[in-house]
């Protein structure tokens, strides 16, 4: 497997990697750790005449926590997520999902800027960011913009993000209460049938917040207000815990691939939202 | 065709230097430019792990890496693990416990378990598992390559307990 030629940069600075997007457009992409693009690029799938590699940027990848925020430079990879003791502290769903994503070769690679960035709806950190509530930080030719997670994503591939801008970072407010990300696939490194990103507040023996994101059941990740709405208030009793699932399958809409027929996956979804839910619940 | 650029790797301790189209991906630069033919070729789409090789302290499948990515890097392989005379823990526990059959899958287990048990010297059998999972093997079932890794670990810590 080959790819198509391409011409090859290792800027050592964002202007330089800027300059480089507003001069070739959407000819050139930018590559982290490359296990997304590279297979596009091999299938010929991905056309890329300009290759911005960003492993000499220096601070992207940072990771910051303090007691409000947790700011994750793009280029962490998933092994640092799972490797970093004041992560696993602060935010302890982000090493539950990084240890579900691909394999130990592709968790040393793959970026969280990458996964996040890709628009790829069967990655597993767009879905949980948007439970988290996190924003990504965008630089562009114009400065600097912040766009939430809950409105970045617009279809399959396609994001807020410009031609000529770069995700540098996701900054998340620190999470509070229970939490759980799990993830139904056929294999290791597969992506998911389904998967669930909860975090949810307990307050004596009743839920007051939650959180709700589910992963490859719609061309974007699906954040769902309504089936955290039906936990707040409740004590997650079987009937809360029914009212969340069904409110979840009216937002989600999946599609029939090599995974499974339409029914099977909105059956899958049902499942492991509610063992999510069990599991976040156990946990606050 | 892209024009070749200048790329120099330190391979199993040795400096190459030579020029590559950016493009080339880094298992064959391994294979065919440097003739160190240990990382193989299987699934070449990031899944079966036979290609692993160390980078800069990372285990990458270097069928998933351009020659330009590496460029600066520090690579090790199989053949800098051990050689015939001299086998590391590893390559003799395999041997000992018949951690292969038909041998394709087992340069890039050896070398991704370098790495596992340089990170966690002592693991479980389900830290093992877990650890390997990017690697395939259609012969053994993987029973023995455990068992051979966990026979490598004790006699790697014996080594280690002695030396000091």
């Amino acid at each position: 497997m080959i790819p198509a030629a391409f011409e090859y940069y290792r800027p050592k600075d964002l202007s330089g990697v800027i300059s480089i997007l507003e001069e070739h457009g959407d000819d050139a992409r930018v590559i982290a750790g490359g296990h997304s693009l590279i297979p596009m690029m091999k299938l010929r799938m991905a056309d890329v005449p300009h290759l911005i590699d960003l492993q000499d940027i220096p601070g992207m990848s940072e990771i910051t926590v303090t007691a409000d925020a947790i700011t994750i430079g793009a280029m962490t990879t998933q092994h640092d997520i799972i490797d970093h003791d004041g992560l696993a502290t602060a935010a302890p769903i982000l090493r539950e999902a990084a240890l579900q994503i691909a394999d130990p070769q592709v968790r040393y690679m793959g970026t969280v800027g990458g996964n996040v960035a890709n628009g790829d709806p069967g990655n597993d950190m767009p879905g949980l960011m948007q439970c988290l509530n996190a924003t990504f930080t965008l630089v562009g030719p114009d400065g600097e913009r912040t766009v939430p997670a809950r409105e970045f994503y617009e279809a399959a591939y396609m994001t807020a993000r410009e031609d000529e801008e770069i995700l540098t970072a996701v900054t998340i407010p620190t999470p509070k209460g229970g939490y759980a990300y799990e993830k139904q696939k056929r294999k290791i490194g597969d992506y998911a049938t389904a998967a669930a990103a909860v975090q949810i507040i307990k307050d004596g023996d009743t839920c007051t917040a939650a959180s709700i994101a589910m992963t490859n059941l719609s061309d974007t990740p699906i954040w769902s207000e309504d089936a955290a709405a039906a936990l707040v208030g409740t004590s997650l009793d079987s009937v809360a815990l029914k009212a969340a699932v069904d409110a979840m399958l009216v937002d989600i809409d999946p599609s029939e691939d090599n995974r499974g027929p339409v029914a099977f996956k909105r059956h899958v979804a049902g499942v492991i939202l509610t063992r999510a839910i069990e599991r976040a619940w156990s946990r606050a | 065709m892209s024009k070749k650029m200048h790329i120099s790797l330190t391979v199993n301790g040795k400096q190459e230097e030579f020029l590559a189209e950016p493009r080339e991906l880094l298992i064959y630069t391994l294979r065919e430019r440097l003739n160190i033919t240990g990382p193989h070729i299987g699934c070449e789409t990031s899944h079966c792990g036979a290609c692993t090789v160390t980078i800069d302290g990372k285990s990458v499948k270097a069928c998933t890496m351009f020659v330009a990515q590496a460029d600066g890097a520090d690579v090790t392989t199989i053949e800098g693990l051990g050689n015939p005379d001299s086998l590391h823990p590893l390559q003799e526990a395999f041997k000992e416990h018949h951690g292969l059959q038909c041998g394709y899958c087992t340069p890039g287990m050896i070398t991704r378990a370098a790495k596992l048990l340089e990170e966690n010297p002592n693991p479980t059998e389900d830290e093992i598992r877990f650890g390997m999972a990017g690697n395939l093997c259609r012969c053994t079932g993987y029973q023995n390559i455990v068992k051979s890794i966990r026979a490598a670990a004790t006699e790697m810590n014996a080594a280690k307990e002695a030396a000091e």
